[in-house]
């Protein structure tokens, strides 16, 4: 256990550390912050049926800032290690394989919480000038929260997926945009094509982030997505960890 | 404590090691040695358990590299050729990650830290990033790392590598005291090195052992061991006619220098015909000027090992 925790240490310094988590903590700031006031002024000009707190989950804003960050959170995970040859001291220590990859996860999951956590002050400001609720109940905070936890395990556990490939963090990246965009818009041919069979549409509706972001952030939490990212998150942890350990024979 | 049985190793199209099989025992320090593309890294790697071999087997302290790799790890210390190290840590907060990787119990972590920069001579550095160091102190932090956890066993690959001579003198002082203490394989290109510090040698070639002995013995064996330079004036004697006549001498070769004679003999091992040649030069009344026998170095083994496709030192 202490070496997970040392290893998990290493990788949540590492972030910080580097310029790159820098980077990525402004850039989201500034999209966040934007939506966040596009939306109260939109919600100023007009009544709408939904909280502040929807809106803010629920833009154009929000989802491309949101598939952005993976690459660069992950990117650098084990390609930067390959290409440095830091692997061969790191995996010459009586270390698993699997702690290795779990830190990595878990690091860079760490990174991705502490990036969203501003985000809170975003409502409880709101509420303070305006004297207003910024959600309908605790309960969409809790929704919405949790599904930005489930969607980025599973977009992260991509991420790492893509970084154990290459030696180049530019291959890494685009491998893991690639394919989260790929499948962020799976989920959103549901909506395009009215023809598909409904057998169809509800296997694609299980990829679809924005319903599933849709229902959580209004409070209702149903266990389905839950479900489906937990254990999608697993297996491509599990192909990970089976291409972690394919270096060995690729060398 | 390193037990290596038949090990083989390819990789795409080429075989890295052949059939490789030693042994080294508690407390020796084996030299490694071989031209660059021997298969001296690839063996340490499989050593280390960085890499599976292909075929056969090798353990250490009784523990399978493979099979039981964490075992085998956890009683090792290994110092990577070029030492990759995390350039955004700064050297303590380093050593504190290795030894928490590397099992050193909580309480003892500081007590081995602070001894191994004391050791390695890191104190000056401690708070530096390691990206700002200067190669011989990345060395010395690769060193100190290998170091933490006390372990019975030390792969060096390649541990001057890089170092000015002041360097190199101080790692072969460290090397040698740590010998006491550990079993260690290193390799090296520098042979003087391996004499100085190694109880044996193991000479690698294109993936197989050509030799396996201590620098004594292997220094013994060598043809050319024992080679003899006179240097004198003949007048009218040719010179080589006459040398050849003493025993043990095998083959003399001559060039000329300012009018004097500079002979090179190679003589059989184990004799010294010094006295023969001083007889000699007295009684045909040669003016000598150096009558000196040249003691053979390992680098002439090495040499007369590898040299079939001439591939240079480094």
């Amino acid at each position: 256990m202490r070496k997970f925790h040392a290893l998990l240490l290493r990788e949540v310094r590492g972030y910080f550390h580097s310029p790159i988590a820098y980077i990525v903590l402004v850039f989201f700031l500034l999209v966040s912050g934007v939506d966040f006031y596009f939306q109260v002024s939109f919600m100023n000009q007009r009544p709408a049926s939904y909280t502040v707190q929807e809106a803010f989950f629920n833009s154009v804003f929000f989802w491309f800032a949101f598939v952005l960050i993976f690459p660069l959170i992950t990117m650098r995970l084990f390609a930067e290690e390959f290409k440095l040859g830091t692997i061969e001291p790191l995996m010459t220590a009586p270390v698993r394989d699997l702690q290795v990859v779990l830190a990595k996860f878990f690091g860079a999951l760490v990174f991705y919480i502490v990036l969203w956590i501003p985000t809170l002050l975003y409502f409880a400001i709101f509420q303070k000038i305006t004297h207003q609720p910024a959600a309908n109940s605790t309960g969409a905070y809790w929704g919405s929260y949790l599904m930005l936890l489930l969607l980025g395990m599973f977009y992260l556990a991509i991420g790492c997926l893509a970084s154990v490939v290459t030696k180049n963090q530019i291959v890494a990246a685009v491998i893991s945009f690639c394919t989260i965009t790929l499948l962020f818009f799976l989920g959103l041919v549901q909506f395009i094509l009215l023809d598909v069979s409904s057998g169809m549409r509800e296997a694609l509706g299980y990829f679809s982030a924005i319903e599933h972001m849709g229902t959580y952030s209004r409070g209702i939490i149903d266990t389905r997505p839950m479900v489906w990212y937990l254990s999608m998150t697993a297996f491509v942890l599990t192909l990970t960890y089976q291409a972690f350990q394919s270096r060995k024979w690729r060398l | 404590m390193i037990k290596v049985e038949n090990l083989t190793k390819r990789y795409a199209g080429q075989t890295a090691i052949r059939d490789l099989s030693f042994e080294v025992g508690q407390g020796e320090i084996m030299g490694f040695l071989g031209p660059n593309g021997a298969g001296k890294t690839t063996t340490m790697r499989i050593l280390a358990g960085f890499m599976p071999a292909t075929s056969g087997r090798a353990s250490i302290a009784g523990f399978d590299v493979f099979e039981q790799s964490l075992q085998a790890r956890s009683r090792l210390g290994y110092m990577p050729e070029n030492v990759p190290l995390y350039n955004d840590m700064r050297v303590t907060e380093y050593l504190d990650y290795r030894a928490a990787l590397k099992g050193v119990p909580h309480r003892r972590n500081a007590e081995r830290v602070g001894d191994v920069k004391e050791l390695c001579g890191l104190r000056d550095v401690e708070r530096k990033l390691i990206g700002a160091l200067s190669k011989g102190y990345r060395q010395r932090v690769g060193l100190a790392d290998a170091l933490l956890s006390e372990p019975d066993l030390l792969i060096l690959d390649e541990p001057t590598i890089g170092l000015d001579p002041n360097q190199i003198r101080q790692v072969r002082e460290l090397i040698k005291n740590l010998g006491k203490q550990h079993t260690i394989l290193l390799s090296t290109h520098i042979l003087p090195e391996v004499e100085m510090t190694c109880s044996r040698v193991i000479i690698i070639h294109k993936g197989q052992i050509e030799a396996c002995d201590t620098p004594e013995n292997l220094l013994s064996q060598i043809r050319q061991a024992g080679g003899v330079v006179v240097e004198a004036k003949t007048g009218n004697d040719d010179g080589v006619e006459e040398l050849k006549k003493i025993s043990g001498i095998r083959d003399v070769t001559v060039k000329d220098d300012a009018g004097w004679r500079v002979f090179s003999l190679r003589v059989e091992s184990g004799l010294d015909v010094r006295p023969e040649v001083f007889k000699l030069a007295a009684a045909r009344r040669w003016t000598l000027r150096e009558l000196s026998q040249r003691r053979a170095t390992l680098e002439d083994v090495f040499v007369e090992i590898t040299h079939s496709d001439q591939i240079g030192l480094d």
